[in-house]
């Protein structure tokens, strides 16, 4: 069985029509953890014993002919900041050494009934906080096109692991640009739906009004099935909408024709990676060739946006994160005099330097005498930023862009400088203020063979519209289906 | 925007955060670069614009208040991850002297 050229949903037919069991796919992909996971570093901890205990209930049931989810006998691979019931959950930090999830996250109840194999717990930035996996109290993940480069992050892990077929389907979160950077520069599909399409019951909270759960996979049809899976309202996320699920799979194979595209002039500028805009105006093409019409727009409070999230997310983050206290789950300092000594050593010495540096920040601009002209005037700000946009879909139905400015950078190259590594989100981050679903999927190769990725924007709710794009172009092109050769012999 | 040592000592005090002399003066000079890029925002008049929290257009999801076992847990599977506890409670250092 070649198991790298299969996508989810064969996958998932093949082992309905008993032409290939859960044990022998979810072993396969066991298998290649155990050989090429040393290097790239994608897992936290891989279930391979619970793996394949779930794959061998799920044959059981296919040979009784029970009644079983689309997705039934499919490995997964799931960001170690979503809970597991009974499951370590670290968040890539050490004051969550030994915490074991007492409940299972929304998206990982919906996964059950869909009959996923969970295959493991993936690497991220510490509380999803970065852009490389570099900011991981556990280990840092090697993109597996070159193992000197960062896979991106936060959910680095997740992407890497799609992208090295060490798993065909992954769950990704996304802040500011955790699923789209990593997927792009992993050169894999990454797709943020709209602000509450998906429940975040139980996944550890960053920035609330941000976060948002999503799929990665190696191509469109996997991404619309996997979302299908998890997408609806769930009464236990308040921010959760009651907003009708279509049929993803269905929207796919409609034409482009007459479908209109938006280039936001921001968006193309100086300092853009030539090979990624080259890959980019490539894609644009094929599109256009596909029958879609191009159109300039202006979103004219883009180079805002990510001071605007420099506010608002650590902010939001200085809140959520208070609950790390040492007394209820966590780590805990030995030898605290006093319980306000316990809180500040257990937090100091527990979390890492950028949720650190997060916290501070997030802290003093909320601080007395300092909330109007930070968190005041970023959520001002924030609505010129979604103004823009709702402007633009007057006159576009979707919005095409480079996904980052540079293909993946080097292991070290951007960590003593905070700001610099920010700024490699500075195409992701608007979609977050706005609320907007956002895809990356693959359209190129630099000339040093790393991954390019081309981001598209829709309006709220319209996921199908993305994901009929991601498909169209996905049937003309062949770089979704390009896999990295792995720095390891074989 | 200046930010001093002091500073820094307020607001890791605010945080509950222990820091280390390093980690102070990395911070100070970190969080005053990161804050000098924000002064951008400065640029706008923003007068007349109303705040954005989050992008829904709703408010006030209300639920009743009770524990939710069946969602989050039994109280012994919780208890199981403190760092000390002592029968049914967390143990935490005497608060009131």
């Amino acid at each position: 069985m070649d198991l790298l050229s299969l996508t989810a949903s064969e996958i998932a037919s093949k082992i309905r029509s008993r032409e290939l069991t859960s044990e022998e796919v979810t072993a396969a992909f066991l298998e290649r953890i155990r050989r090429f996971d040393p290097e790239i570093k994608a897992f936290n901890e891989v279930f391979s014993d619970h793996a394949l205990a779930q794959a061998k209930e799920i044959d059981t049931k296919i040979s009784k002919k029970e009644q079983v989810g689309p997705l039934a006998g499919v490995p997964i691979a799931i960001k170690d900041n979503m809970l597991i019931r009974g499951e370590l959950c670290t968040c890539s930090s050490n004051i969550l050494t030994g915490f074991r999830a007492t409940y299972d996250a929304y998206v990982i109840r919906r996964l059950r009934a869909a009959g996923t194999v969970f295959l493991g717990r993936t690497n991220l930035d510490e509380f999803a906080m970065g852009s490389s996996t570099e900011n991981s109290a556990l280990r840092t993940t090697r993109n597996p096109w070159d193992f000197q480069c960062i896979p991106g992050g936060s959910s680095g892990g997740s992407a890497a692991s799609v992208a090295a077929r060490l798993a065909p389907l992954a769950l990704g979160s996304d802040t500011g640009g955790s699923i789209r950077q990593p997927a792009a520069l992993c050169g894999v599909n990454g797709f943020k739906p709209t602000y509450g399409r998906v429940s975040r019951f139980g996944l550890v909270a960053f920035a609330s009004s941000l976060d948002q759960i999503g799929p990665f996979a190696t191509n469109a049809r996997d991404m619309a099935i996997l979302l299908q899976a998890i997408a609806g309202y769930d009464e236990n996320d308040s921010t959760s909408v009651n907003h009708p699920v279509p049929d993803y799979s269905a929207a796919l194979d409609e034409d482009l024709q007459g479908l209109r595209i938006g280039l936001p002039k921001e968006y193309f500028i100086e300092g853009l990676d030539a090979d990624v805009k080259k890959a980019v105006q490539e894609a644009i093409k094929v599109l256009q060739g596909l029958g879609a019409t191009v159109q300039e727009i202006s979103l004219p409070h883009t180079e805002y946006s990510l001071a605007v999230y420099y506010i608002l997310a650590p902010s939001e983050a200085s809140a959520n994160l208070s609950r790390f206290d040492g007394v209820r789950y966590g780590r805990r300092a030995a030898d605290a005099g006093n319980l306000l000594e316990l809180y500040e050593r257990s937090r100091g010495e527990g979390f890492g330097p950028e949720v650190k540096r997060r916290i501070m920040l997030g802290t003093y601009a909320l601080s007395a005498g300092y909330y109007e002209a930070y968190y005041a005037k970023a959520q001002k700000v924030r609505t010129l930023v979604k103004h823009d946009f709702d402007e633009a879909f007057k006159t576009v139905d979707i919005i095409v862009t480079p996904t980052t400015p540079t293909p993946a950078f080097r292991i070290g190259e951007k960590v003593s400088d905070p700001l610099q590594m920010y700024l490699s989100d500075i195409f992701t981050i608007s979609c977050n203020l706005a609320g907007l679903p956002g895809l990356s999927l693959p359209c190129g190769l630099s000339g040093s063979r790393l991954p390019i990725g081309m981001q598209l924007l829709g309006k709220p709710f319209n996921e199908e519209t993305i994901l009929r794009v991601a498909h169209q172009y996905g049937k003309k092109t062949s770089w979704h289906k390009q896999i990295p050769k792995l720095g390891v012999p074989a | 925007m200046s930010i001093t040592k002091k500073d820094v000592d307020h607001v890791a005090r605010l945080a509950r955060l222990t820091l280390t002399n390093e980690e102070k003066e990395r911070y100070t000079a970190q969080l005053e670069s990161i804050l000098s890029y924000i002064e951008k925002l400065n640029e706008l008049d923003t007068t007349n614009v109303p705040p954005t929290a989050h992008v829904l257009p709703i408010s006030n999801v209300w639920r009743e208040d009770r524990a939710d076992q069946k969602h989050l847990g039994s109280t012994e599977d919780l208890l199981a991850n403190a760092p000390e506890r002592e029968g049914p409670f967390f143990k935490v250092k005497k608060v009131i002297e």
